[in-house]
């Protein structure tokens, strides 16, 4: 079956604006479906859930709410490690409070949490713009990461300081923990992001996404189409927000198992914007192509050189993870600043014209 | 194309202005930007349905006068009455919400975006669905899109753009650019739409193309237009009345011809011994 527009025909609005406009890419997302879903969970190590899966799937939900803000709406963003900090406590802190409470439901409602900073933090959007917001949002990457150290009810009064993810079941079936089952955590984390993800291709599709697409490309002009900027920047903000709330709760509950307030620091911001940078700002799939080579690189280091004999010691790994990521933004924002996505659609068009180019 | 065949669409949102009443008025109006004057005290009107060129040497605050009209500029003195309402102050959206849309002297458009979607942003104000429904896609805001996409697809088939439809539009030559603009401004279904130097840069071919556009704008849709242009020829072709300014200042106002043979008009444009 060749990649082929030819014969698909649209008889209505409707159809027009579906999803998948070439009928192919319908059956690739069913396939990548198919192996996320099923092939996956059950051929995959405890070593694979861990180390790739699992993080590759948070940090491109993390990514998403990222380019949400910065892609789509064009307001640039340092403080992702924070805002995903927030997401987590407030996880915690809910879990603590409601120990009754469903641990999927303790994950969706502290994106609530982080949505509400965001848009606090995202107040000054409305008086500057660029590199100066920029700032301005570094400084609630500051401010949040010193008070999850300071303020001590945020930890319980933990004596290490840190979250200690307690077992937390849903049904019985431990979702939290060092109890819960690898697979159960995949499963959840693969569902949670799956939801999100279809609702924020829907959003970004969308009359929202056009508005925040007009104040990224000319906020002046947007104003004088009727668009109310205040209104725009900041529901920008509080949606990117609680989708990185979420990502930060799962990446402490389903993944990490613990925290201290150090892992939100800025170099978790920056690896988020690293990988939404070289996957494509203002795709949704460049999240996912991002995650997955920012996550599998350090993986692929430590392991592709070992099995064929090649001594490489574990500091030489992240010295040249460090050295290739670094190489690879230099790259992207040279060669193609929109990132693997916009690769992905070159290929699809010159796949259409295979094997005929003119 | 056929001007008399084309049915005529009621486009233009019903302003309870009837046509030739007073759709705008502007009164007294005066703009500084610290010691320089940009506007001096300045009075016209707009009556529904007609093509008002406002026209001027370079700097003689024409583009100040509509930024004031749009609300993007707050005039220091005088009032603007718009469909019977007076005000002074607005944010810019709100104009919009009013019936006021424009195109600019420099293109404006999105330019990350196709041309399909920078004219349906210019319809955002008229959509209200909320991001649940948004998220939820199917349903009422799939439903709400495909009614305005009805809509802008008139636009283009108007505008003879169906080709670029799916082009950003930041890959557009500049003649196509300006119609697109023009397209986003006609989506918001405004009463008044104003033009700012709707031909600057375009060859004649060109000019006669957009010349065309805007009279069946007026006339099939029954758009009040009001615009700035220094072409003459198109002027005093296309409109009904033209207000002259020079230095901020309102110096004649009439029709084409009683403005062409104007004292001041002549001196302002060839200038004047002192």
């Amino acid at each position: 079956m060749l990649y082929r527009t030819v014969g698909q025909f649209k008889t209505s609005y409707a159809a027009d604006h579906a999803l998948f406009p070439v009928r192919q890419d319908a059956w690739l997302l069913g396939v990548i479906l198919v192996f996320a879903f099923v092939i996956f969970p059950f051929t995959a190590s405890e070593f694979a859930f861990k180390a790739l899966l699992i993080p590759v799937l948070i940090y491109s939900l993390a990514a998403l709410g990222l380019n949400i803000l910065t892609g789509y709406a064009g307001q640039l963003s340092l403080g992702t490690g924070a805002f995903m900090g927030v997401g987590a406590y407030a996880c915690y802190k809910l879990i603590s409070i409601f120990p009754e409470l469903n641990p999927i439901a303790a994950i969706f409602l502290s994106g609530f949490f982080s949505a509400a900073i965001g848009v606090a933090f995202g107040l000054p959007s409305l008086r500057i713009k660029g590199f100066y917001l920029a700032i301005a949002t570094l400084a609630a990457q500051f401010f949040l990461v010193w008070l999850f150290e300071k303020w001590a009810w945020l930890y319980n009064y933990n004596s290490s300081g840190a979250i200690q993810v307690p077992t937390v079941s849903s049904f019985g079936v431990p979702v939290f923990g060092p109890n819960a089952l690898s697979i159960v955590q995949y499963y959840v984390v693969l569902c949670i992001v799956t939801v999100i993800t279809i609702a924020a291709i829907n959003i970004t599709r969308g009359r929202i996404g056009r508005i925040w697409k007009a104040v990224r490309d000319m906020d002046i002009a947007a104003e004088l189409v009727g668009i109310n900027l205040m209104k725009a920047k900041l529901s920008a903000f509080a949606v990117s927000s609680y989708i990185v709330g979420v990502a930060g709760a799962l990446f402490v509950f389903l993944w990490r198992g613990a925290a201290e307030p150090v892992v939100f620091d800025i170099p978790l911001s920056f690896r988020v914007l690293f990988i939404a940078i070289i996957g494509g700002l203002g795709s949704i799939l460049g999240n996912f192509l991002g995650a997955i080579l920012i996550v599998a690189l350090p993986v692929l280091l430590g392991t592709v050189p070992a099995a064929l004999g090649l001594p490489i010691s574990s500091a030489m790994v992240e010295h040249l993870n460090t050295m290739i990521i670094g190489a690879l933004i230099i790259m992207f924002l040279i060669v193609e600043p929109h990132g693997l996505a916009r690769f992905w659609e070159i290929i699809r068009e010159k796949l259409i014209m295979w094997p005929f180019p003119h | 194309m056929n001007v008399e065949a084309a049915p005529a669409r009621a486009f233009a949102a019903d302003d309870g202005v009837a046509p030739g009443g007073l759709l705008m008025d502007v009164r007294n109006v005066s703009l500084s930007f610290g010691g320089v004057k940009a506007v001096t005290d300045i009075s016209f009107d707009v009556r529904k349905g007609e093509i008002r060129a406002i026209i001027g040497p370079n700097g003689a605050g024409k583009t100040s006068m509509l930024n004031v009209i749009n609300g993007f500029y707050t005039p220091q003195k005088g009032t603007i009455v718009f469909r019977g309402h007076e005000r002074r102050s607005m944010k810019p959206h709100h104009a919009v919400r009013q019936g006021i849309a424009r195109t600019f002297q420099n293109v404006a458009l999105f330019k990350g975006m196709s041309t399909l979607d920078n004219i349906m942003a210019g319809r955002s104000v008229l959509m209200n669905r909320n991001l649940i429904w948004q998220m939820l896609w199917h349903g009422p805001a799939l439903a709400e899109e495909i009614e305005h996409r009805e809509k802008v697809e008139e636009i283009i088939d108007f505008l003879e753009i169906e080709h670029i439809r799916r082009t950003p539009v930041g890959k557009l030559p500049y003649g196509l650019q300006k119609r697109v603009e023009l397209g986003r401004a006609l989506a918001m279904e405004p009463s008044l739409l104003l033009l700012d130097e709707p031909m600057a840069g375009m060859n004649l071919e060109e000019k006669e193309d957009m010349s065309r556009f805007i009279i069946e704008v007026n006339r099939q849709r029954g758009t009040t237009i009001a615009l700035i242009e220094h072409d003459m020829g198109v002027v005093m072709d296309l409109s009904d009345r033209v207000v002259v300014l020079d230095y901020g200042k309102k110096i004649a106002d009439g029709t084409p011809d009683a403005v062409k043979s104007d004292r001041h008009v002549i001196d302002a444009y060839l200038g004047v011994a002192h």
